[in-house]
């Protein structure tokens, strides 16, 4: 089943065309990585599939992007849809709170006000994240306290706690080690069981290690879109094939 | 040639002093003018509260240069300057804080061009103009009183308020308020719940300003206030005793410094060395919000 369907999806910024004819079908509960070198608009197209592109002026969008079934840029609430979308930025934002209203935040701006509920809900995006056992004892402290690391896996715990269907990465791990890399990236395969997971990555083995399904992105446009075993191992594209073997970008 | 260019080094470094001395020199002009104006204020000051009696003077609560005995007691000035102070923060913060918001965040392209410059004029206006705005504008409805002080001086604060308070909620990075968006929050939600409290120190140190402005202003409260020293248990019920006059120790002494002589006179300066201290304990506060944010 698809999560999200997207069809001739062309996107401009002023007269730049950013986006050309995409038609991409992305599946339920699985990982799903966008590669391509910078200016590629992969992460154009993510923000195209949480309105997050709404921001930007001049930002005109034709085509239809579909949320298991339901018109994205029709008359579905904006809020809602990010509600249902969740994303995690590139570069760890948490706010400028404790560790315990930052997550909280997502859920009492969707109206949940009881203490006990808080909590439960605290806690249990915080362990789904992986991360409760770090933070248990410091959900007072502010969270701009924490590593790098540790405030990435807390901005994913922030988008968890309000139950969305999707999860959208855009290149989450670009600014941390290694470590805290691969802790990242064990999570998102933990969570592909619950969600629909889309990752940004520059990063060609992190698409190897955690997707199962890969496009390639060139100037605009989807090269190829397929199964992350056979796209890196036999390209059908000789662009693809350029790009994964290192022959550019 | 090798020695020229020794020659070149010597002469830039001798420029390098010299102008050091210069820049050095004209930042001491303020730090001079500061060192004099309290020297002058207290050396003038100190002997007159010696005089009365510094618990006399503080505390006193009734004001009669005049009499015989005469009575020199500040409180009522004190009470009244931290009262339409208090006025003036609790009218122009919300105000200010709420335009800063309003322009940061939520303004249209066209209508910004117009608020910044009228915001930016509102500052330069001089305070006796203030004053006839509001013997013509204010006085006629609540009287020559504290309401009336309280009121203008918090129009009088908002540019101060606005300006800084804008640049803070300017300078929080815009990935907090994308964050909270990606989250499902709107607009607003963002901006209150996230980028405010964000940018809170700098508001903070917005408001401290405004105090300064307040407890500072002069010309435009003296034209407005009444000018009565007057107690707080005058100031009751509220708001009847509100629509009463009040006078303020910057009115206090701009209006008997004229023919005031020996201890009046040593009074009236006195009277500056109190408001001097209330400036520098807001300085002291405003400084601490400063390092508080780079922290």
């Amino acid at each position: 089943m698809s999560c999200f369907d997207i069809k001739n999806l062309n996107l401009y910024y002023g007269d730049f065309q950013a986006l050309k004819g995409i038609n991409m079908n992305i599946l339920k509960n699985n990982i799903t990585a966008f590669i391509g070198p910078s200016g590629c608009g992969k992460s154009t197209l993510i923000k195209s599939l949480n309105r997050m592109n709404d921001l930007i002026e001049n930002c005109r969008i034709t085509g239809k992007v579909e949320l298991f079934g339901e018109s994205i840029y029709g008359d579905m609430d904006v809020n809602l849809l990010r509600k249902r979308v969740g994303m995690v930025f590139q570069k760890p934002n948490p706010f400028p709170m404790s560790v315990y209203d930052n997550i909280a935040f997502g859920p009492r701006t969707h109206g949940i006000k009881s203490k006990p509920q808080l909590n439960e809900i605290v806690e249990r995006s915080l362990q789904d994240a992986a991360i409760w056992g770090e933070l248990k004892d410091r959900l007072g402290k502010s969270a701009l306290g924490l590593s790098g690391g540790q405030q990435q896996r807390l901005c994913v715990a922030r988008a968890l706690a309000v139950e969305p269907e999707v999860l959208l990465l855009d290149e989450p791990t670009s600014a941390l080690d290694p470590i805290s890399t691969g802790k990242i990236e064990e999570l998102l395969l933990t969570l592909k069981n619950r969600y629909s997971i889309i990752i940004v990555t520059h990063n060609m083995q992190q698409a190897t290690r955690i997707s199962d399904y890969t496009a390639f992105f060139l100037l605009g446009e989807v090269i190829e879109f397929g199964p992350t075993e056979n796209l890196f191992s036999m390209p059908v594209d000789k662009r693809t094939e350029n790009y994964i073997t290192g022959r550019f970008g | 040639m090798p020695n020229g260019d020794i020659m070149n080094k010597n002469k830039s470094f001798s420029l390098e002093i010299l102008m050091r001395g210069v820049f050095l020199s004209c930042a001491a002009v303020s730090i001079l003018a500061v060192l004099l104006i309290c020297l002058f204020l207290f050396a003038n000051g100190i002997p007159g509260i010696g005089k009365i009696g510094l618990l006399d003077f503080l505390t006193g609560t009734s004001w009669k240069p005049n009499d015989i005995p005469a009575s020199f007691g500040i409180l009522p000035m004190i009470v009244g300057s931290c009262l339409v102070t208090l006025g003036a923060i609790s009218i122009g913060v919300p105000i200010g804080v709420a335009s800063a918001v309003f322009m940061a965040f939520c303004c249209p392209k066209n209508l910004y061009k117009i608020l910044k410059p009228a915001i930016n004029l509102l500052a330069g206006i001089p305070s006796v103009i203030y004053g006839f705005f509001g013997m013509a504008a204010i006085v006629p409805v609540f009287g020559n009183s504290i309401i009336s002080a309280c009121i203008l001086l918090g129009l009088m604060i908002l540019p101060t308020v606005i300006g800084l308070s804008e640049s803070a909620l300017r300078a929080v990075p815009e990935q907090f308020y994308e964050g909270a968006l990606a989250l499902g929050s709107g607009h607003y939600r963002a901006v209150y719940r996230v980028a405010l409290p964000a940018a809170k120190s700098g508001v903070m140190a917005a408001v401290v300003l405004g105090v300064g402005r307040a407890i500072g202003e002069t010309m435009a409260v003296i034209m407005v206030a009444g000018n009565q020293a007057r107690m707080p248990k005058d100031m009751f019920p509220i708001p009847k005793g509100l629509f009463r006059g009040i006078r303020t120790l910057t009115a206090n002494i701009v209006i008997e410094m004229g023919y005031a002589a020996e201890l009046h006179r040593e009074a009236l300066i006195a009277t500056g060395v109190v408001l001097l201290i209330f400036i520098l304990i807001i300085n002291l506060c405003f400084g601490d919000t400063l390092r508080r944010k780079k922290q």
